[in-house]
């Protein structure tokens, strides 16, 4: 501590780990914010459903996704994403996750949502196991923090079926 | 022995050689005590006392800080508040700590005045026979 330039280094690296050590503890108080997120989608239209030359199935749809996310955000919140997946099963593969539609939540008060859209990426199936077949709508999430760790979970909402023949 | 050579002309005795590097070195031995004298005057802008005082205040500054921004930050709901508390305590530490206020420098050391040296020479030693008896002692 005998010279500026000591004093003002020892200053700088302490308050730089304290610092840290803030960041981490905000991070981990993220662990006590139990969220209670809800979500509904309706499929109200398939607009068209085909078999591509290529040989897969692929369905174009209307729906309404509406959504309260509000109870993910904490202090330590940067965004949340979110994105609708069709899952279902095939006796090909055990499971199949097809993104329908994503966003991105940037503060509390958009949480709270109500959309009516075509799907934005496009319902392509590995093959044509799409006729008839059951499919859940899932949505997940990311909450993306300040500092820290990223918490991810779902909620899945089952009970959509896709035509017996193409349109 | 060319460098001497260089440094001084050639036509002078050995006898002048030795009186110019005896010049020489007591130029350096004044250069040291210059030294010591820029040292004393350094030191005396904040003493042993002070400098743990400083040190001590900066950390307990710190910390305290953090634990107030982290407290108003977590009740008021916004990181953004949580660093520009901090960062206020940071730069607040800054100005008490870092500057050589006089509050630090309470208990100067009293170094010896140079014509109190002048009185209490320092012992000489004698080269020949020290030198030949460490080694034995190892």
């Amino acid at each position: 501590m005998h010279s500026f330039g000591y004093r003002a280094n020892a200053l700088l690296t302490f308050a730089i780990t304290i610092l840290a050590v803030m960041c981490a503890i905000a991070s981990i108080s993220d662990n006590f914010n139990t969220p209670s997120p809800t979500s509904q989608v309706q499929v109200l239209n398939i607009n068209w459903f085909r078999n591509k030359a290529d040989g897969d199935d692929e369905v174009s749809m209307t729906m309404n996704i509406s959504a309260d996310l509000q109870s993910l955000f904490t202090w330590n919140t940067k965004q949340v994403f979110v994105f609708l997946a069709a899952e279902y099963e095939t006796p090909q593969n055990s499971l199949n996750q097809v993104s329908l539609w994503d966003g991105i939540i940037p503060a509390k008060e958009h949480a709270r949502f109500y959309i009516h859209t075509t799907n934005k990426y496009r319902f392509v199936d590995q093959g044509s196991n799409l006729r008839e077949r059951d499919f859940n709508m899932t949505l997940h999430w990311h909450v993306m923090p300040k500092t820290g760790k990223m918490f991810a979970d779902k909620i899945v909402m089952t009970g959509f079926r896709l035509p017996r023949s193409y349109r | 022995m060319d460098v001497y050579m260089a440094l001084f002309p050639c036509d002078s005795t050995l006898e002048d050689l030795t009186k110019r590097l005896h010049s020489l070195a007591a130029g350096f031995h004044e250069l040291m005590q210059m030294k010591l004298v820029l040292y004393r005057i350094d030191a005396n802008k904040m003493d042993w006392q002070g400098q743990k005082v400083a040190e001590q205040l900066m950390q307990i500054m710190l910390v305290v800080f953090a634990i107030a921004a982290f407290i108003t930050g977590y009740v008021l709901g916004s990181f953004q508040l949580m660093l520009y508390v901090y960062a206020g305590g940071v730069v607040l530490t800054t100005l008490i700590t870092i500057p050589n206020w006089p509050f630090f420098n309470r208990h100067p050391l009293k170094w010896l005045d140079p014509s109190e040296a002048e009185k209490h020479p320092k012992p000489q030693v004698v080269m020949g026979s020290v030198s030949k008896k460490k080694p034995a002692k190892k």
